[in-house]
């Protein structure tokens, strides 16, 4: 800031006054012109799966300041509290600068304590039990555990040096946690993921129905847009559908609240009400659907040897089906009577019927969403797969206002996990791992030999845990997510196979998380802004930003991490002989080598990273390795859309991108695509088709034939509460970003358990007491909250699970969907007293 | 004789006039004084500064500082450290409890701890549901700050709120400048509102937007010679006169059925 003479004594002289009339004083002169000298540029926020875009405030090497972009479709200008607090995130006071190892006079040690190592060191004993656990047992003993917070690149690279370096399928993001069930959903479905629809709906629609998503609190910006519509529509209807009452409530006119696990007869019973009732558009179900019926007694995603696997029928087959006719369909949801779901759900019947009236009538365009009510559900894929049914059965699917929306928690579950494929049966654009013509095109754009890509899914998020747990798993590398506070089951399942002395833990986070504090080496990283990056979000909208400033002390990006590591590993060290010997000229070479400087990774040569006004950039990932590696891999990655066997995940360049706010895929000839699968919107479809969903062969989407199951755990005589996991809106999952800004930890401090006053008083609790929480795998102690934001009704209690200080994840189950391994974090069994 | 009486005099007169005067000046010292500590007095018994709240069930703070036997039973009851006692350089009277909601707010303990403590009624006992406690009223004071009027979603002093939705609603408006969103504005109800300062405290600006401050400050107060119709209404559930003549409105034959009658 220029300071002249004159400015100094005027201020001085405020200031004196000021003092004089004890009046603390806002800076205004100087605020205004520090601003002067401040550099903006776009970024998406670093929360939730809306994908809000902000102005990034920079100056002197320091994001200084944030604004919403006015000009951002998503929103216009506007941030939830936490978007609010973005430029705070990063300045935590302690920020991880250095790696660090538990060491013992100067060597490893598992008890040791934590000792500042150079990168190259954390390198040498990261590769060395790598290298071991290779050896000694295959390419299963090593993992990794990613994220839906990565950047696009990072999800790539990392995918591509387990999958194809370490001939290993044992990634896995903690998408697997957030929206695995919606991923298996559309998969079952459509043949291909993520929504038809888009944000636009919510200016569309005439009704939205939301299952098991507190919009109000994890999307607020979303909200803020359906609130609206229905504030200036008065003929617009909002259900709102919970096992509690959520601030969503408020704005409901049908406000439902459920039973656990009862939206699959709910759901049925929308179904079969339709049909009953002749509201079949049968033009639609006969040109575009089939009927399947799904196995049932699937299981609950339990070790093998829990009772409750042995005793499932299918439980090896979750995800079978065979073909039915719409008949055999209507007879098996007949069943489904206003009566029983009202017997099973514990909803007034009006209720009932006044939802399934807005599903069933012709011309109200229906909008429904979805977030962890559906997917962290022992039955998550049913439940997504049931509420395409109700949009497939009336043909409310694909077209402006009327479509299934999941909704996505983080900002790149789309764009990172999914798009590109970071889970454990994936591969980039909707290819999979069992899939050998897949396999065959990724080993082709990777320039690799036939067969270096395993055929066998990996471990997903859950199974690592039991198989570092079981010592099948020996060296785990967490990035960008904190499972040990996220993850379900912890007493259990994760904290003795991260403290075996058998298993080797590396954690690459900014912040001393409890996973990083439970690993045996920690790595300091970039994050958000401190790299050039590219989110996916929620409505399939690709957004890029530049790097603003450089990290702290020797951070380095998760991107930098991986493919630097990959330098370690000679081929001859992971691959075959034989394999090698279907490519020669890789002898002797390095998988970084093989895998990023192969020719068209590192094609891109050094630039200036600048933008439109001519504002330049550092990117510390393109000045380490001498090409513009986001830029190579980008480039690389966008041939599975434009080249690869399932069409309709096309990207744009890579330079547009870097240009646009974002742009929502499949971008083609130059356009967006707005809804998928319908003529006019999206480019697939040929003229005269009307609808097709071209993810399946026969471009026919399916409907599932699946009943109502119970859930894993129940609430008993001695466990006689249900126990619901969640989010607050002021924090982000685990809270190592939000409880580090001030304001935020001030605003809520403490995860409380929310109960009914009734539940409470039975158990000698008042509000403001403190009440232990305990299940069958753990206990935590929190105050109780009888009147708070949240209304559970009796029988359950719901906890928010940000608190590192109160791990609400020591009392979850880790059951999963049998189909899509997500863990159901909204339904267990605990026993609520005095602490 | 008669200039010596005369002077004697006037020396006598002087002497008495310096006395009257002394005296004058002294008294006049002494009611300045006695002005001093009346308005010192005055100052604690009605203004104490706005941000000091008293405990809940403090009598009105004429009767509360007559009563307080300033032991401090309540502020070591106070199980979270809200209340404490003024010091003698604290612009409230010293030794009586007061707190300040940014820094520790009353967390409204269902069995009133402070309350129950209190050996002199200076905190009415006769305060047994806590919510009816009535220590200030938190008010939206600076919307040009507040995020929520500004179209963000922060709402952290309505879902801070101990009784929100009833002391602390968010009325929905359009937003006019982004065209697609919703203002969600808080409003306080002073007929709820506990002046708790769970609000204050929670409010994430570098200064808080919405302060509790004393009820007398806050309130405005109705003219006594008006009543709200609407309210009226619903309190008797039907209009306050009887059913009125209401006849049809002439419309042309042809317009829609709807807007004949008189439907939007």
């Amino acid at each position: 800031m220029k300071l002249t003479r004159r400015t100094f004594i005027k201020n001085n002289a405020i200031a004196a006054t000021a003092m004089a009339a004890g009046v603390t004083l806002p800076e205004f002169a100087a605020a205004a012109e520090a601003d002067a000298t401040i550099r903006w540029d776009k970024a998406p926020c670093r929360f939730c799966g809306t994908g809000c875009s902000v102005l990034v405030g920079t100056k002197d090497g320091r994001v200084v300041a944030t604004q919403g972009d006015p000009d951002a479709p998503v929103n216009k200008g506007l941030n939830c509290i936490k978007g609010y607090f973005l430029s705070k995130i990063m300045y935590g006071k302690d920020r991880l600068t250095r790696p660090m190892l538990r060491m013992t006079n100067g060597r490893f040690d598992k008890n040791g304590q934590f000792t500042p190592i150079s990168w190259d060191q954390a390198f040498d004993i990261m590769a060395e039990k790598w290298k071991a656990s290779l050896k000694k047992k295959g390419p299963t003993a090593v993992g990794m555990f990613g994220s839906g917070q990565w950047t696009v690149w990072e999800g790539y690279a990392a995918a591509k040096l387990v999958k194809a370096g370490f001939r290993s399928n044992n990634i896995d993001p903690n998408a697997r946690h957030c929206m695995a069930s919606a991923v298996a959903g559309f998969i079952r479905t459509f043949g291909s993921d993520e929504p038809m629809g888009c944000y636009d709906d919510l200016e569309h629609a005439d009704a939205f129905v939301l299952w098991g998503s507190n919009m109000s609190e994890m999307h607020p910006i979303l909200w803020s847009r359906l609130t609206d519509r229905r504030l200036t529509t008065p003929h617009v209807r909002v259900a709102v559908l919970s096992t509690f009452e959520n601030r969503g409530f408020e704005l409901a006119d049908l406000g439902i609240v459920m039973k656990p696990q009862s939206d699959l007869a709910i759901l049925n019973y929308i179904a079969n009400y339709i049909i009953q009732h002749n509201l079949v558009n049968r033009d639609f179900v006969g040109k575009h659907v089939n009927f399947k019926l799904g196995n049932p007694d699937i299981g609950y995603g339990l070790r093998p040897d829990d009772p409750r696997e042995k005793r499932a029928a299918n439980a090896d087959k979750a995800g079978g089906s065979k073909p039915m006719t719409f008949e055999e369909y209507k007879a098996f949801v007949a069943e489904y009577t206003v009566d029983k779901a009202h017997a099973l759900s514990g909803v007034p019947k009006a209720q009932l019927e006044a939802l399934a009236k807005i599903y069933a009538d012709p011309k109200t365009k229906v909008v429904s969403y979805w977030t962890m009510g559906f997917n962290q559900h022992t039955r998550g894929t049913w439940a997504n797969n049931l509420v395409y049914n109700i949009h497939l059965l009336t043909g409310k699917i694909s077209e402006p206002g009327n479509g299934p929306f999941s909704l996505t928690g983080q900002p790149s579950a789309c764009g990172t996990a999914r798009e590109v494929g970071t889970f454990a049966h994936r591969l980039p654009a909707d290819l999979v791992v069992m899939n050998a013509d897949h396999r065959a095109f990724a080993e082709k754009i990777w320039k690799l030999p036939d067969g270096t890509l395993p055929d066998k899914p990996g471990f997903h998020a859950v199974l690592m845990q039991r198989m570092l747990r079981d010592r099948v798993m020996n060296c785990y590398w967490q990035l960008c997510n904190n499972n040990m506070q996220a993850g379900p089951n912890i007493n259990t399942e994760i904290y003795p196979g991260w403290r075996d002395p058998e298993n080797f833990i590396v954690v690459s986070d900014p912040y001393p998380t409890v996973s990083a504090m439970a690993a045996d080496l920690i790595l300091p990283t970039s994050m958000w802004v401190e790299k050039e990056g590219a989110y996916g979000n929620a409505e399939r909208r690709t957004q890029f930003w530049r790097q603003q400033v450089k990290a702290p002390g020797e951070s380095r990006s998760d991107l930098w991490q991986v493919v630097e590591f990959a330098k370690r590993f000679k081929v001859e060290e992971v691959w075959p002989a034989d394999l090698i010997a279907k490519v020669p000229q890789y002898r002797g070479k390095t998988l970084y080598d093989v895998l990023f400087a192969n020719g068209q990774v590192n094609r891109f040569p050094k630039q200036q990273v600048k933008d439109l006004a001519g504002n330049v950039y550092g990117n510390d990932e393109m000045e380490h390795f001498g090409y513009y590696l986001q830029k190579g891999i980008y480039e690389e990655y966008r041939l599975f859309g434009l080249k690869g066997p399932k069409k309709g995940h096309e990207l744009g360049e890579f330079d547009q991108y870097h240009a646009a706010r974002g742009l929502r895929w499949p971008v083609i000839g130059g356009k967006e695509t707005l809804w998928r699968y319908r003529e006019g919107y999206d480019p697939h479809v040929e003229k005269g088709a009307g609808i097709l969903f071209y993810g399946q062969k026969d471009g026919r989407a399916n409907i599932f034939a699946l009943p109502y199951e119970p859930p894993a755990e129940v609430p008993d005589g001695e466990y006689d509460l249900w126990l619901c996991t969640g989010r607050v809106l002021e924090h982000w999952h685990t809270g190592t970003m939000t409880q580090r800004v001030p304001e935020l930890y001030r605003a809520v401090p403490n995860a409380v358990v929310f109960m009914h006053p009734d539940d409470a008083e039975a158990r000698g609790l008042r509000r403001g007491m403190a009440a232990k929480l305990i299940t069958r795998r753990g206990e935590i102690v929190a105050s109780v909250e009888t009147r708070g934001r949240n209304r559970p009704p009796r029988g359950l209690v719901f906890i928010p699970f940000f608190d590192a200080r109160r791990l609400a994840n020591k009392l979850t189950l880790d059951a999963t969907c049998p189909i899509s391994k997500e863990t159901d974090f909204k339904k267990c069994a605990v026993k609520v007293t005095r602490a | 004789m008669a200039m010596v009486e005369r002077q004697e005099k006037r020396e006598q007169g002087r002497d008495r006039r310096r006395f009257l005067l002394d005296a004058a000046r002294t008294a006049c010292g002494v009611a300045l004084f006695g002005v001093g500590l009346g308005l010192y007095g005055h100052r604690a018994a009605e203004a104490n500064p706005p941000h000091a709240l008293r405990p809940p069930g403090a009598l009105p703070e004429r009767r509360f500082l007559a009563a307080c036997l300033r032991c401090g039973q309540c502020v070591r009851a106070c199980p979270y450290h809200t209340l404490r006692l003024a010091r003698p350089e604290e612009p409230v009277a010293t030794g009586t409890p007061y707190f300040v909601a940014r820094e520790i707010p009353c967390e409204l303990c269902e069995n009133r701890p402070c309350i129950r403590s209190c050996p002199s009624g200076a905190l009415a006992p006769t305060l047994t549901d806590i919510y009816q406690a009535r220590m200030g009223l938190a008010v939206l004071i600076d919307h040009e700050t507040c995020l929520n009027f500004l179209g963000l979603r922060c709402d952290v002093c309505y879902r801070s709120c101990p009784l929100l939705d009833r002391a602390i609603t968010l009325d929905a408006e359009h937003n006019r400048r982004s065209g697609k969103h919703t203002l969600f504005l808080p409003v306080v109800h002073s007929k709820y509102c506990t002046g708790c300062g769970k609000c204050e405290k929670a409010c994430v600006l570098d200064r808080a937007a919405i302060k509790v401050v004393p009820r007398g400050l806050a309130k405005g107060e109705l003219g006594h010679h008006y009543r709200l119709g609407w309210e009226e209404k619903a309190k008797a559930g039907h209009s306050l006169i009887p059913e009125q003549l209401d006849l049809p409105d002439r419309l042309p034959d042809l317009l829609p059925s709807s807007l004949a009658e008189g439907k939007p």
